[in-house]
């Protein structure tokens, strides 16, 4: 990236710099940007540091013995099938509610976009629960469950189920802002001079949104696989059958095993910064179009 | 554009809502449903005797006291960083930025462990703050590194883009009346970013209140003391305490649905006095 992108960035903040009006003495810049720092590197940067410093603390062997011991395998490999079939879903979702309110106009649109906000506000724990209520064995469909066999709290299912529910919301209220400031004319365009509604979704909406959809997948793909409460509700906590990556740093770490602990979130932490990677060279890609969607909404959770 | 059926000239409506609708009853609603539907197996004294008991209203004062503080915290912190993303330049910016959404993108189990092991008494800082008389893991005060850490970037990323667009004539006319940058930034830049900073605020205790990974590993979970709100519902799920769990839920959803209330309205106003500048 380099200097293509470094130019406008620094100029924005030089617009402040070099003018009268707009800028501090010296010293309050000096002061200002040495809290924010001691903040970032304190609350940010030192915790992130941390978890590589205690996942090599007893050296590259121990590291690489526990990240390639047959529980961590298997809680990678959960991790990533309950991903894979998370994201997909809220992803189609996604598409689909942003179709739906962006390009039409009906009555409830407003509520409706308000309940697609609500699993954020819940607490990850709740959404454990609710689905133990639902599905465990005491719950409503407990024992209709039972009698055929089907397993779902403790269970692959339930920490899928868990999982949708808390990564909900991650792609369509980034598409919806998106697909709302980009208004309809060109669909309707694309329809009137006879394109098909696939057509007309696969050449001329999408290409329009893929940034921000990009974007909305990056964010719910992050969570989906380090959601913690939620899981932790629905999983039973068995080794190597329904342990994800974030359960099997809490068992190793509560028995002690700090090393191997902080090797297995070492690899979420790499995630976490592969993600926030992907993130900004998407910002940068499509920085008009997604400025415009962060603008009408708040921060995803 | 209120058009009726007639006018729709772009296809797919019927499918599209349909499918959003369906999707969003059973992944959302009917498992909310069934959470309050549950709690009404309880009498009114039954359920107030639950979401009353000592324990349970000392968890309320933990989650919702501590949550408050870092919300607090972090409006100021965060209006700081956002000050300075936006109207400084040095060294580094370009990752500071980026990594202000790392409470984001880590699990939060990951910050949990990572915060605790610097603040664990024989921590990085914890080996120094012991000494002075301050032990931080395992004590309310690590609940709140916790939740200062999980909120910072909700008001970073409400407050910054505000301050983006910020035209610079408003602070030109106010110094061209005479008034100094402090005088500016109270009366002038304040009452801009104050919808933002709010909404911030608002979302950074909402997410606290409800927060688990990061802080059961710091908080010590010590009953009456340290022991956070959806810990207690875990608690009560694992002595198969079903309905127990689900009343201090109905209370903790309550609360999250009037912050939400409370947050959708800060925003319409947020982007009305944005409009308006």
């Amino acid at each position: 990236m380099g200097a293509a992108v470094a130019t406008p960035w620094t100029a924005r903040a030089r617009r402040f710099e070099e003018n009268v009006a707009t800028r501090e003495p010296a010293w309050v810049k000096g002061v200002l940007i040495t809290i924010a720092l001691a903040f970032f590197g304190l609350f940010l940067l030192l915790p992130l540091m941390t978890v590589f410093a205690e996942a090599f603390r007893k050296g590259w062997q121990v590291y690489f013995a526990a990240l390639v011991e047959p529980d961590a395998l298997s809680a990678i490999a959960l991790t990533l099938l309950v991903a894979a079939i998370a994201v997909p879903l809220n992803l189609v979702f996604g598409v689909a509610a942003a179709w739906a309110i962006a390009k039409f106009d009906f009555r409830g649109k407003q509520l409706l976009t308000t309940l697609i906000d609500l699993p954020f506000s819940v607490s990850p724990v709740i959404a454990g629960l609710m689905f133990v209520l639902l599905f465990g064995m005491q719950g409503w469909f407990g024992p209709w469950l039972m009698a055929h066999d089907v397993k779902i709290i403790f269970a692959v299912p339930g920490l899928v189920l868990a999982t949708i529910f808390v990564t909900f919301p991650f792609v369509a209220r980034e598409l919806i802002p998106l697909m709302e400031a980009q208004g309809r004319e060109e669909e309707e365009a694309a329809i009137v001079l006879g394109a098909s509604g696939w057509q007309t979704f696969w050449r001329v909406t999408l290409p329009n949104v893929k940034w921000g959809l990009l974007y909305g997948v990056i964010l719910c793909n992050a969570r989906a696989m380090g959601e913690f409460g939620a899981v932790s509700v629905v999983s039973g906590h068995i080794r190597g059958r329904t342990n994800t990556l974030p359960l099997q740093v809490e068992i190793l770490y509560n028995e002690y095993n700090f090393a191997a602990a902080f090797a297995v979130a070492s690899l979420l932490a790499l995630l976490a910064l592969l993600t926030l990677v992907i993130k900004s060279l998407v910002e940068w890609r499509g920085r008009q179009p997604l400025n415009a969607g962060e603008e009408s909404q708040g921060v995803p959770a | 554009m209120s058009a009726g059926q007639s006018r729709r000239v772009l296809p797919g409506f019927p499918l599209a809502l349909g499918y959003t609708l369906v999707y969003l009853a059973l992944i959302v609603l009917i498992p909310l449903g069934a959470v309050f539907l549950k709690s009404a197996t309880l009498s009114w004294e039954q359920f107030w005797t639950v979401i009353s008991a000592p324990r349970v209203l000392a968890s309320y004062r933990v989650s919702f006291g501590v949550s408050l503080l870092a919300a607090a915290i972090n409006a100021v912190f965060g209006l700081i960083f956002a000050w300075v993303l936006v109207r400084y330049s040095f060294p580094g910016k370009r990752i500071v930025d980026a990594l202000v959404d790392l409470p984001f993108a880590l699990p939060t189990a990951v910050a949990g462990i990572a915060l605790t092991a610097i603040y664990a008494g024989n921590g990085w800082l914890g080996q120094w703050l012991e000494p002075l008389g301050l032990k931080v893991a395992f004590t309310p005060l690590g609940i709140l590194v916790a939740l200062t850490f999980i909120g910072l970037p909700f008001v970073v990323r409400t407050v910054q883009p505000v301050l983006e667009d910020l035209d610079t004539e408003l602070e030109e006319a106010a110094a061209s009346l005479g008034a100094d940058r402090w005088q500016t930034f109270q009366r002038v830049l304040l009452p801009v970013l104050l919808p933002a900073l709010l909404t911030g605020f608002a979302l950074a205790f909402a997410r606290a209140v409800g927060e688990y990974g990061s802080v059961i590993f710091i908080a010590g979970n010590v009953p009456m003391v340290s022991e956070i709100t959806p810990l207690l519902i875990i608690t009560k799920l694992e002595q198969y305490d079903y309905v127990g769990a689900t009343a201090i839920a109905v209370v903790m959803l309550v609360v999250s649905f009037v912050l939400l209330f409370l947050i959708n309205g800060l925003q319409l106003w947020a982007n009305r006095s944005r409009a308006r500048t």
